[in-house]
């Protein structure tokens, strides 16, 4: 520790802090432009100057590190006088537009210079004018706003690992670009946009849409990775207006990827919002009990046991609960939320979870990949590997299809021989994992979604426990399952899988082909392959018009993941709510309501009234749903069945990151972003 | 320079010749293990050298990709230094200095008589691409003011008249002495020692010992 006085008060700080932290520490507030708690530190805007005792100059207090005996000033004349001189230069070439600029309001420059900066402008010459980037679809840039804090480009470079943003020119030529004019190729480059402490960087999907004191707010989380990052939904009106990230250290720190973030625009889009049956071949629309009664009637001519359900990856847990009881009420025990095929055991919790934590991947000193792309797959997740990476000491394996992850690692081969040769100890790496304390290994749907799928479970398990990744002393344990939907975790806690004797996805399918199931009740589930269905009566509920909405013979319009207040269990087993913002849309409902009316139609009323006393009927299935928030450590088990495991090469499941579910598909900011980033199509620096 | 300032054509690809190559890995090995990408900027001059005194993207990538740098480094250094040209340059490059001493010492005619020889402004390429004038800020040579640079060789000591015939020689293919155009030894004084006069084999002295 360090003992040193800021304005008469004398502090300890431990060592290595610096002065601007230490100040924040005793709470003073530290004016500062480029200074972020996690980039590194640049020291360029000179707004965060402090007098220093002993010192003739003022020193930047977010690069001077604290010593023993300092004597730090923040509150006199001088220091004051100094935040009106950097900040009467900084708005030398700041344009006045705030009125007509997307972070007016929320703009720490605007904010700033209300509180220490200088009431008029002594300048008189030209203000400098630069021609603005492009930067690719998301970000819509306005260079001249400018006050080159280089956060963008350390961003870039250090925390979404894509080197392409740089400062070129010098003085007052200086322009942070490109130089090339090309979109930037991160999954992560919207939180450039928040970054950004000025106007320069602003959302472009979001443009002169709203002012930021306009919107109201719900705190949730998003759903469109299994990584359940933790967002705020600015809505205004019925509209959701914007999805920006929120601070969670154990999950997504405060990175979203730019799924989570701009696909809200899919939302508007697509939407079922009112119930539809099928007469002569076409779906017409028609009224609530209609849609019942029609659903009743197909249920009433089918045997139980030929009725099924599949959960898609954004069915909710209340949702998963009514539809698993419904079906336990009517008797049929074939229902799955793997709808990929994933051959997960739901026996043991701790064979299909994240257990290390998103987190404590910063603990780890070795990892080994297995048929996954966390870059497309949980590109935050990915940013916290990078992290670790950066770190040094971290070295990574791959098995699987070979990608640029943004941090150096070994490739191993891209199938199962090369797991065998860990296993084995034949390999290198397989030392490396060993010999080093908490290694971990990622395991993706890839390699589990396939007929060998458990086989390869069985398999990694044992990697894991004979690679010393499980040490129970230590409480460490390195076996981790990367899911890429939101409703996995959620659906094997609630043990939404084939009862006894009860078909998974595949036997649904194949028995939806073969005539035996007769009815598949559908909840959000779109990405099977629907021609597989067979002339089964399709019941779909979810809430956009996507594959499993076109087959169906009736439509049960729900509600989107920012219209309900549901569950969601991510990829750690980490239980989040996701909060209403807006009501659905037309007559959808939300989902678990839809289910519970429909019990009623059926005869089997589902025991609950509300959401708390669905809720209570979850902590019943899985104790883990009283514990919001937290990743709950699962015991270590036998998992997986033995059995052969073919060569085929590992593939990742996600070939298009910026299209993954219904929402993502529907969005027109996605589909612009495949176009450029996944097809290639780039503009050239001249169209921008 | 911004993005689409570009209106020339840039070449498609660069490549060290093989002599250059030779040049390339003898500047990388004075770097240390690891810190390569110190030595982006001798192989920047060495491309520019070889590329007609200016620098295309291509070359640019080309170093980023021997150095395994990311380009945007690369293209950051070349923007910032003055002396890496990013733009097509005529064949001799004639940067006339305009700072304060210069300036004092009649810059302003060495400026006249560039503009009128070359009949170009500053900025500007001849027809035929054989000059690009510049004005540069201080290039060291104060002491010997006002001063020119063309290519590597500065001409001190100007005037409106010698510089049209340095000019001149140059355009009629001859070489032209560098240095002191008014015939003084390096930097000595003008009108002979004014210090240390009773020393008066000084020069002899310091060449005898260098």
């Amino acid at each position: 520790m360090v003992t040193l006085t800021i304005n008469d008060n004398e502090i300890e700080v431990p060592h290595g802090r610096s002065v601007l932290q230490a100040c924040e520490q005793v709470g003073i507030e530290i004016p500062r432009f480029c200074y972020h708690e996690r980039l590194s530190i640049a020291g360029n805007c000179r707004m965060c100057l402090v007098e220093m005792e002993r010192s003739p100059k003022p020193v930047a207090s977010c690069a001077m590190p604290v010593a023993d005996g300092m004597v730090i000033h923040t509150n006199t004349p001088a220091v004051q006088k100094m935040r009106k001189g950097v900040m009467e230069f900084l708005l030398i070439n700041h344009p006045l537009d705030c009125p007509i600029c997307d972070q007016g309001g929320e703009c720490d420059l605007q904010d700033q210079a209300m509180g220490y900066g200088f009431d008029r402008s002594r300048y008189e010459g030209n203000k400098r004018a630069v021609e603005d980037k492009y930067m690719g679809p998301l970000i819509k840039t306005m260079m001249t706003r400018c006050i080159h804090c280089t956060r963008c480009i350390r961003f870039a470079t250090e925390v979404a690992g894509v080197p392409e943003l740089g400062a070129t020119g010098r003085g007052e030529e200086m322009e942070v670009g490109t130089y090339v004019g090309k979109a930037l190729s991160s999954e992560l480059s919207g939180n450039m946009i928040d970054l950004c402490p000025v106007g320069a960087l602003t959302s472009g999907p979001y443009a002169f849409t709203a002012r930021s004191w306009e919107l109201k707010n719900v705190e949730s989380i998003d759903i469109l990775d299994a990584v359940g990052s933790n967002i705020r939904v600015d809505y205004r009106g019925p509209e959701v207006m914007r999805v920006l990230p929120r601070l969670n250290e154990e999950v997504n720190e405060e990175w979203i990827s730019d799924k989570s973030r701009f696909a809200y625009d899919g939302l508007k889009r697509q939407r079922l919002d009112q119930p539809y049956v099928r007469h002569e071949g076409k779906l017409q629309p028609a009224s609530w009990p209609e849609a019942f009664e029609a659903v009743a009637a197909a249920l009433k001519g089918a045997d139980t046991d030929a009725v099924a359900a599949i959960a898609g990856d954004l069915a909710d847990c209340e949702a998963m609960t009514a539809l698993k009881d419904l079906m336990t009420a009517i008797g049929s025990p074939h229902l799955d939320c793997r709808q990929d095929g994933a051959q997960l055991d739901p026996s043991v919790r701790a064979g299909y979870i994240f257990n290390t934590t998103i987190a404590k991947i910063e603990q780890a000193n070795a990892c080994l990949l297995i048929g996954t792309n966390p870059r497309r797959e949980a590109a935050v997740l990915n940013a916290r590997l990078r992290k670790r990476s950066v770190m040094g000491e971290f070295p990574v394996g791959l098995i699987g299809p070979r990608a640029d992850l943004t941090y150096d690692y070994e490739y191993l081969g891209d199938n199962v021989s090369g797991l065998a040769k860990i296993a084995a100890g034949r390999h290198g790496f397989s030392k490396v994992l060993k010999n080093v304390e908490r290694s971990m290994l990622i395991v993706g749907q890839g390699a589990l979604a396939r007929d060998d799928g458990a086989a390869i479970l069985a398999f990694v398990r044992r990697v894991a426990e004979s690679r010393g990744m499980i040490n129970k002393s230590q409480g460490w344990n390195g076996f981790n399952v990367l899911h890429t939907a939101a409703a996995r975790v959620g659906g094997l806690d609630l043990q939404f899988v084939p009862g006894k004797g009860g078909l998974d996805t595949n036997g649904i399918l194949d028995g939806a082909s073969s005539g035996r199931i007769k009815v598949v009740y559908l909840l959000g589930a779109d990405e099977i392959n629907t021609e597989r269905l067979g002339d089964a009566f399709v019941i779909y509920q979810g809430h956009h018009g996507d594959a499993g909405a076109h087959r169906a013979d009736v439509i049960l319009p729900g509600a989107a993941y920012t219209e309900k207040n549901a569950t969601y269990v991510n990829t750690e087993g980490r239980v989040q709510l996701a909060r209403l913002a807006v009501f659905p849309p037309g007559k959808a409902r939300a989902d678990w309501t839809i289910l519970r009316a429909l019990s009623d139609v059926l005869g089997k009323t589902l025991p609950y009234d509300n959401l708390r006393q669905v809720r209570a009927r979850m902590v019943e299935i899985n104790a883990n749903f009283m514990n919001v928030d937290e990743a709950m450590a699962a015991p270590w088990g036998e998992f997986g069945e033995a059995g052969e495991v073919s060569n085929q090469a590992f593939t990742s499941p996600v070939e298009n990151f910026y299209m993954t579910d219904p929402i993502s598909r529907a969005s027109a900011t996605m589909a612009k972003c495949k176009d450029i980033f996944v097809n290639g199509s780039e503009k050239t620096g001249t169209d921008g | 320079m911004t993005d689409s300032a570009q209106t020339f054509e840039q070449p498609e690809s660069f490549a060290f010749s093989s002599e250059n190559v030779a040049r390339v890995e003898a500047i990388i090995s004075k770097y240390p293990d690891g810190w390569h990408a110190s030595a982006v900027m001798p192989l920047l001059d060495l491309a520019q050298r070889q590329h007609d005194g200016w620098l295309p993207r291509a070359a640019m990538d080309h170093v980023a990709d021997i150095l395994a740098m990311p380009p945007i480094r690369v293209y950051e250094v070349a923007t910032f230094y003055t002396m890496y040209n990013l733009n097509l340059i005529g064949q001799h490059h004639v940067q006339v200095c305009t700072n304060l001493p210069c300036w004092l010492n009649g810059s302003d005619g060495v400026v006249g008589a560039c503009k009128k020889s070359l009949g170009i402004n500053f900025g500007a390429t001849t027809e035929d691409r054989m000059f690009t004038l510049s004005e540069v800020e201080c290039l060291g040579a104060c002491v010997n003011a006002p001063m020119m640079q063309i290519n590597d060789d500065t001409y001190e000591d100007l005037d409106s008249v010698t510089t049209e015939t340095i000019l001149e020689d140059i355009k009629a293919g001859r070489r032209p002495k560098p240095g002191s155009q008014t015939g003084r030894h390096s930097c000595e004084p003008v009108g002979g020692l004014t210090s240390l006069a009773h020393q008066a084999n000084l020069k002899a002295q310091i060449e005898g010992t260098s």
